[in-house]
């Protein structure tokens, strides 16, 4: 998908699977309907939320090590044009090849290209965030490429050719059943006599993946952290699954967001603390696998790495914004979003769902483009993805933020206000005095009249009608606390408080 | 101690009770209270709704009603709204560049409490039966709005003040610290998504048998009372200030639509 944006902007939003085809309010309305999702995510995310809590309370410096990881992320944003420099060198000095991708378009021409070369039609892939979000997968099938996905839940979407609603358990909106359903109609040779017990589950697809991984020449992976001092590469993982892509094919090809940076070995040793314990809320994950280049004999020969920008710069072009780019993708924001536990990830359209999606999507993309525009909007402001970020990303502020980068992009452009806009300019107006709002406040029995006998508000004409939709409004009271005062401080002395601009008026 | 009310502006247009409530505790306990008149709302719908520009004048308003008058802390019987004038008013400042405002608005906010916050940390209430003469004879559940809990970080004083109230049957709320969904104008713009939150928060407070849920924010309150009338509930809301008001001699009424009192009970 591609987005003339109109005007030459420098540097460039990103493309690939981050555009939300229809806005949130509808799409949510649509994945509301379904009960069985509903279920299925309130039931994971509440699974995992206790287990994260129950993790995260053992470590006594939880505080001081999500400061530190912000830190560290604070600090690799300032610099990042170097640490990507000094990161190149190093990498290429232990026989990596470094290519650059500005957009979608140019990492997924470079992979295929590079899997073209080797003469494979056929690759493994561990799962990655940035090769969805580039889609890479549907890129190489239309070269003739195809990629077989190997983490379970990954595999698990692909075979049903759905898309992913949550970036660490894609396939959190299928429970068991569905999933043998999947296995028994997609996965060749698959025994008949497949039950939906969960490690009978497992074992169906490990012999399916054996099967690829022996035979695969051309694996695929994403990167959790690049280190700049080495240039080494990290995968954080709990299948070893990408143990087994990043060791036995010849030819290895990383896509990474330029984002992932981190500077020194050091700073490592934080994240591999703060990442298991937010995203599957175990203490260590099970695998950690690190490359630095091409060791000769062992292991894959030819080491690539993609380094994708796809709205990268652009995000950190914006002050308010940037911290966005802090994001490890440990999903500890979407597994306590309430937001998020209802609609669930394909209401947010992108690669990215839930809180952290809401942000990054349209800072990558710009605001203006698509549907993408109704993403800040898709969270009430609760504020518990800021309390679950273990690098403390603000979202809410962020949030904030996007919406009147959205409000202010509007301005003047629509030839009439919408609703909105001018409910929000009269309230501007009555909310900005307190003379104002007294007038207002005068017209309250009118509302009582409204209201009616059983002194309840059932409707109400517009977009206020979204909340009569499933509230009631009390009747407003006969007085306003302002003229209850006034009344009742008649006869006083003029307050000792040195009266602010409208105090006279309210007291006379 | 000179306190300033800041009534807020749902407060002072739809529930009165609740700001009357604030000020009879504040005067039980010694205290002058004043209404710097010029008040009207902190500016929080418009800053969340992304409308900055016309956030500017309410926050403007806010601050020049507050930073004229002449008191010792201000008082708000409402968290978002705290943490609105605390956090959001320097920032409006500074998205319009005025530097001095946001010098004022700073200032206003540092002596800005929420009303738990204020009888807890400031004027020492530890036990509200003994000190307020608080006593509200009825089942009560309580939900800890999403900004006194994660912006003011208001801890447990809410119900710690709740539980010393004499004659309070406080039963705990399954999964109090899920968000009830009201948001401002994400209950309207997202009204599916609100609703299916209020559903979930509603069928909790059925869940423990309260007669009433309470709270600190009456937005919130009125976001859940206003789901429990609709689903044919008899359970209602009503305001933490109305029951740490609330005496033998002059108890909070209780019976009611959609929310119990909204004028003549107190005072
Ligand atoms: S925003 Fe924070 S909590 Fe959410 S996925 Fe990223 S790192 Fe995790």
């Amino acid at each position: 998908m591609t987005t003339f944006l109109g005007m030459p902007a420098l540097p460039a939003f990103g493309s690939g699977n981050l555009f939300a085809g229809e806005s949130f309010p509808k799409a949510a309305h649509r994945e509301l309907g379904n009960a069985q999702l509903r279920a299925n995510l309130g039931h994971a995310t509440h699974t995992i939320r206790d287990k994260r809590q129950a993790v995260v309370s053992e470590l006594p410096d939880w505080e001081q090590l999500r400061d530190a990881g912000s830190a560290i992320k604070e600090s690799v944003m300032a610099r990042l044009p170097e640490l990507l420099e000094e990161f190149e060198k190093n990498f290429t000095a232990r026989g990596g090849v470094i290519h650059w991708a500005r957009d979608a378009r140019e990492a997924n021409e470079i992979v295929a290209g590079l899997v073209r070369e080797t003469g494979e039609t056929e690759v493994v892939k561990v799962k990655s965030m940035a090769t969805q979000e580039i889609g890479l997968n549907e890129y190489l099938e239309e070269q003739g490429i195809e990629a077989f996905e190997t983490d379970l839940a990954e595999l698990i979407v692909q075979l049903d050719r759905d898309k992913p609603s949550h970036i660490l358990v894609p396939a959190i909106h299928k429970n068991r059943t569905e999933i043998r359903d999947i296995f028994l109609r997609e996965m060749p040779g698959a025994d008949q006599a497949l039950t939906n017990d969960p490690p009978v589950l497992a074992m169906a697809a490990r012999e399916h993946l054996r099967r690829k991984f022996l035979t695969a020449k051309v694996a695929v992976s994403g990167a959790n952290f690049a280190i700049a001092d080495s240039g080494t590469l990290a995968v954080v993982e709990s299948e070893g699954n990408g143990r087994m892509c990043l060791t036995l094919p010849e030819t290895l090809i990383t896509v990474m967001g330029i984002e992932k940076l981190l500077p020194t070995w050091q700073d490592l040793e934080v994240f591999m603390q703060l990442l298991p314990r937010s995203s599957t809320g175990e203490r260590m994950n099970p695998y950690t696998s690190l490359w630095t280049g091409v060791m000769e004999g062992d292991g894959p020969q030819n080491v690539h790495l993609v380094l994708l920008d796809n709205g990268r710069s652009a995000a950190l072009a914006d002050e308010m914004g940037r911290s966005a780019l802090h994001c490890i993708r440990c999903s500890a924001c979407m597994n306590v979003c309430p937001v998020y536990e209802r609609t669930g990830g394909h209401a947010y359209g992108s690669t990215y769902p839930g809180p952290i999606g809401a942000i990054l999507s349209p800072l990558l993309t710009g605001i203006e483009a698509e549907e993408n525009n109704s993403l800040p909007y898709a969270s009430s402001l609760c504020g518990a993805c800021y309390d679950a970020c273990p690098v403390k990303i603000n979202i809410p502020d962020i949030l904030v933020h996007l919406r009147s980068v959205d409000v202010d992009s509007k301005r003047g452009a629509r030839k009439v206000p919408s609703q909105m806009d001018v409910g929000m300019k009269a309230a501007s107006w009555a909310l900005s005095s307190g003379k104002h709002l007294g007038l207002v406040e005068k017209g309250l029995p009118l509302g009582r009249l409204a209201a009616g006998r059983d002194k309840k508000i059932k409707k109400l004409p517009g977009i206020a009608g979204g909340w009569t939709q499933s509230r009631d409004i009390p009747a407003p009271p006969a007085q306003s606390f302002r003229d209850w005062w006034a009344k009742e401080h008649k006869s006083a002395a003029p307050s000792q408080a040195a009266p602010s601009r409208d105090d006279k008026e309210i007291q006379q | 101690m000179r306190i300033a009310l800041f009534a807020t502006c749902i407060v002072d247009a739809m529930y009165p009770a609740t700001a009357k409530a604030t000020v009879r505790i504040l005067e039980r306990l010694g205290h002058e209270v004043v209404f710097p008149g010029g008040q009207a709302c902190c500016g929080q719908m418009h800053v969340n709704s992304g409308y900055l520009k016309e956030a500017v004048p309410v926050v403007a308003n806010h601050v020049a009603a507050f930073d004229t008058a002449d008191y010792d802390v201000a008082v708000a019987p409402s968290g978002s709204c705290v943490a609105s004038v605390k956090h959001q008013h320097p920032m409006v400042a500074r998205s319009c560049g005025d530097t001095a405002l946001e010098a004022r608005a700073t200032a206003v906010g540092a002596k800005t409490y929420e009303l738990s916050e204020l009888l807890v940390d400031v004027l020492g209430v530890t036990d509200a039966g003994a000190q307020l003469g608080s006593y509200f004879p009825h089942r009560v559940t309580y939900h800890p709005s999403c900004h006194g809990m994660r912006l003011l970080r208001l801890g447990d004083r809410q119900s710690r003040l709740l539980r010393t109230v004499q004659g309070i049957d406080l039963a705990d709320l399954p999964e109090a610290d899920q968000c009830c969904g009201f948001g401002g104008t994400f209950s309207m713009k997202n009204a599916d998504v609100s609703s299916a939150m209020l559903q979930d928060k509603a069928a909790n407070v059925e869940a423990t048998g309260a007669e009433l849920c309470t709270g600190g924010d009456a937005s919130c309150l009125m976001h859940i009372g206003g789901g429990l009338s609709r689903q044919g509930s008899s359970t209602t809301t009503l305001h933490l200030a109305e029951i740490l008001a609330s005496t033998m001699e002059e108890p909070a009424s209780v019976t009611g639509e959609v929310r119990v009192s909204t004028g003549k009970a107190l005072r």
